[in-house]
């Protein structure tokens, strides 16, 4: 008989890091399924590229490190990042952003910062970024849907050249995506009710992602649904994702009311681009979200006003990587100081007055 | 009644079934006690017997010395053959001072058993009944309840909380008490109201425990100062400050005592030691323990007297592996034992085996900042923070930032999904932080005497100085007297 001395608690609620990275993995599968659907074998192939070399430079900065390689891989961080970076990317984008961008989120977004944990931003969202300002040729080249078995689709000899090669014959196949196309013709002084037509444009579709997108972000009825798997599972709370979705209605509502043929309208903005991955899944993220539940609705409020004035205002039709960003730099801030109140003690710390006992 | 909101708090698998519908038994008698002379909080009982010394059932084996403190007494009939240093049930191991009694096994006793009535007699005479019946707080705490009650001499009390919360997983022995005595442990609690001259008194008791609520509701009916108030079901709801907060809505000041805000919370299993000590002058010398845990064969809840050693308790339930862990109290904050060759003592309400699978020891991972753990904290800390700054060795901006209001309940450790053991580096710090106030206190002592010497030294010198100048003085006087005889004797002559 042997017993070694133990602390207390002699009993754990049975959660792991590698059982929440595992949740949010499962959450994600419906729209990743369906990206790779509707966009074909080259989003496939850019999925896995990404993915990869997420776990390559995960594992080499491991080795750097001198920390234990096998266990890290496996809690699933690193491949929940590269998930999220490749369903963020153009479907049909090549091969080179893919390695780029798994290589810069895991080593310039995570172990620079000390490893898991340790990260002052997403580093799929800071990967994303760095993607489009660097090569924002490849980062807005949008293909039409092109559904796997239909005979648009391209075969898997095709599907390699176009990962590997690039698109041939680009311009045949190109499309807009809805947001860069709102912004495009708004800045041609098209009205809404105009370009919104122009390319048929219907709430259905982009609320089932059947338009021009990132591989992962265009279906929102499957990303909302995974997030809802999240909330059930008790892996994420209901603060970020609601209040960032709230302030981007208020906001659209209300410039919307002001001026519909100028400013577009709630739905279609909660609707298209990344607003339901990014409410669910990036900005959820527990590593760079604040700790405090008063200090999550701050941050989701920061990012649905930031999302909202650069889609409206700024320079680039999708803001929510940058949003997400500029609010994770937050965070410290936020956790500084919003804080829980300690048990008789003021919100400042300081013991509370003892009551008089005749009240 | 309205019950008040309160934060954290964690919902552990309770495995309460293995042993809530298991009636009390009595443990046979082991032929040898080991009855450790510190069973509380506070100082040391002073032995009051010698080796070789024929005792009683009840006999005081040790003297209360010291305001906080409590007596012990022989929990059966039989003969003092040792008094030695034996292992304490703690997880160092070491030892303390502890009175070996083997049993005769005829259990003859002291203590007088014609009922007297408590309300006759002063709350003054009852508290010190108490304190001479050796009760301390059984919930675990140990804390001598005399003292506690005799806070209602002193300053103005207007509430009595009685925790029946159990909220420890495994745990039942509260639970059979209140369901098999519930009559008694409301006599026990109007014996405190009366001593600390209050009308009334609160029994909290989880909403797990449908039977043990009901039978008490239908014991205190006879007596309406006492409300029975059904609890939520979570962890840490045995906290006595989480209870004021749920029953009053009020919280205790940091710094405070649950007195300073008129309430006084005990445990039922002290209200039933309380009625046992003041009806039948029947002192504390044994209690109700579960034994439980998936490596127990049978489970059991079992009156046991106080130096029992554990290995007995194991023998009787049986154990149905080698490999497992062996804790003192709940698994949330129950203390690990280093083997079963170890007494029961008063604050232990239970044995808790647990095999491996149970209790498996896992290396803990990297914090991912889910900050689950400031969701459980009870309290409102931020275990995640704390624990960083402890990593450094930081224990003093940890302790700034909330560590001197961590009650180590381990809610933290519980849902942390990385597994770090927040709590046994918040138990580490606080070590920590005492040895280093310790080292301050004694730093300024140093510097006290260093002072004194210095002022003392000073005024020696200063003392030799003037002692030196006014035998100069005197000198120069006398010189002087001398000359003006000498002129004297000139002009004389």
């Amino acid at each position: 008989m042997k017993l070694a001395p133990h602390s207390a608690p002699h009993t754990h609620s049975g959660n792991a890091v590698s059982r929440v990275m595992l949740h949010v993995i499962i959450a994600l599968l419906p729209a990743t399924i369906f990206g790779i659907y509707i966009f074909g074998l080259p989003a496939l192939n850019l999925l896995l590229i990404t993915i990869i070399s997420c776990l390559i430079a995960e594992a080499i900065s491991l080795r750097i490190a001198n920390k234990p390689i096998t266990c890290h891989l496996l809690d699933g961080s690193a491949l929940l990042t590269g998930l999220l970076l490749a369903l963020s990317l153009p479907p049909w984008a090549p091969w080179w952003i893919g390695v780029l961008g798994g290589f810069f989120a895991m080593i310039v977004g995570k172990h620079i910062f000390g490893g898991l944990g340790q990260n002052v931003f997403n580093p799929a969202m800071l990967a994303r970024v760095a993607l489009l300002i660097s090569f924002p040729l490849e980062m807005t080249t949008w293909v039409d849907i092109k559904p796997l078995f239909t005979p648009d689709a391209p075969g898997f000899i095709e599907s390699l050249q176009i990962t590997f090669l690039g698109i041939p014959n680009l311009d045949a196949i190109s499309s807009a995506s809805l947001m860069g196309h709102a912004k495009t013709e708004l800045s041609l002084d098209r009205s809404l009710s105009d370009s919104l037509t122009s390319i048929d444009y219907s709430l259905t579709s982009t609320s089932l992602g059947i338009v021009a997108g990132s591989i992962g972000e265009t279906s929102s009825i499957l990303l909302l649904l995974g997030g809802i798997y999240l909330l059930v599972k008790r892996i994420i709370s209901w603060h970020i994702p609601l209040t960032m979705i709230a302030t981007i209605v208020v906001l659209a509502s209300l410039f919307h009311f002001i001026d519909s043929e100028r400013y577009t309208d709630p739905l279609f903005h909660i609707f298209s681009g990344g607003i339901m991955l990014g409410a669910f899944f990036i900005a959820t993220d527990l590593v760079t979200s604040p700790n405090t539940k008063l200090g999550q609705i701050i941050f989701a409020i920061g990012i649905g006003v930031l999302v909202y004035v650069i889609r409206t205002w700024g320079g680039y039709p999708e803001g929510i990587g940058f949003a997400v960003l500029l609010m994770n730099a937050m965070t410290p801030l936020i956790d500084h100081y919003i804080k829980p109140r300690i048990y008789g003690r003021n919100r400042r710390g300081n013991p509370m007055a003892t009551p008089s006992q005749n009240d | 009644m309205k019950l008040f909101r309160f934060r954290g708090g964690v919902h552990p698998k309770g495995y309460k079934e293995l042993s809530e519908d298991l009636a009390i038994e009595q443990l046979p008698l082991p032929s040898k006690l080991y009855i450790p002379l510190q069973q509380h909080i506070g100082d040391p009982a002073d032995v009051a017997v010698s080796i070789g010394q024929s005792v009683l059932k009840g006999q005081v084996l040790g003297h209360s010395q010291g305001t906080i403190s409590a007596p012990v007494h022989a929990s059966s009939s039989g003969t003092i053959i040792d008094i030695l240093n034996f292992t304490a049930p703690h997880p160092s191991g070491l030892a303390v001072k502890t009175v070996v009694l083997q049993t005769d096994g005829k259990d003859q006793q002291t203590h007088n058993t014609i009922p007297l009535s408590p309300f006759n007699l002063s709350p003054e005479e009852v508290a010190t009944r108490v304190g001479a019946a050796g009760i301390v707080g059984l919930g675990g705490a140990a804390f001598p309840s005399a003292v506690k009650l005799y806070q209602g001499v002193t300053r103005a009390i207007d509430t009595l909380i009685i925790n029946g919360g159990e909220c420890e997983p495994f745990l039942t022995c509260d639970d059979r008490l209140m369901r098999e005595r519930a009559e008694e442990v409301i006599d026990g609690i109007r014996i405190m109201l009366h001593t600390l001259k209050i009308k009334k008194a609160l029994v909290a008791i989880e909403s797990n425990k449908p039977t043990a609520l009901q039978e008490m509701k239908q014991a205190s009916k006879i007596c309406p100062e006492v409300t029975v108030v059904k609890v939520p079901t979570r962890y840490p709801m045995g906290w006595d400050k989480q209870l004021i907060r749920i029953l009053t809505g009020r919280e205790v000041p940091a710094g405070k005592r649950s007195a300073d805000l008129g309430v006084i919370v005990h445990n039922v299993a002290t209200a039933y030691a309380i009625h046992e000590a003041v009806r039948y002058v029947k002192p504390l010398i044994s209690r109700i323990v579960t034994v439980s845990g998936d490596a127990i064969i049978k489970p059991k809840n079992v009156e046991v007297r106080m130096g029992t050693l554990v290995s007995e308790l194991l023998d009787y339930s049986g154990l149905n592996s080698s490999d497992y862990r062996l804790v003192m109290g709940g698994p949330m904050m129950g203390q690990a034992l280093p083997h079963a060759q170890v007494p029961v003592v008063k604050g232990c309400n239970g044995i808790v085996v647990l095999s491996n699978n149970m209790a498996p020891v896992q290396s803990s991972q990297a914090c991912i900042r889910c900050s689950q753990c400031i969701s459980a904290c009870p309290v409102g800390l931020l275990p995640l923070e704390m624990v960083t700054r402890i990593k450094k060795g930081d224990y003093k901006s940890a302790n700034d930032i909330g560590l001197k209001d961590c009650i180590g309940c381990a809610s933290c450790s519980y849902v942390c999904p990385a597994n770090i053991p927040l709590v046994h580096y918040f138990n580490f710090a606080k070590g920590k932080i005492r040895d280093q106030q310790q080292v301050q206190i004694k730093n300024q002592k140093t510097k006290k005497l260093a002072e004194a010497k210095r002022v003392r030294i000073a005024a020696i010198e200063k003392s030799k100085k003037e002692a030196a100048a006014a035998r100069k003085a005197q000198r120069a006087a006398e010189k002087a007297k001398k000359q003006q005889l000498t002129q004297h004797s000139d002009a004389s002559t």
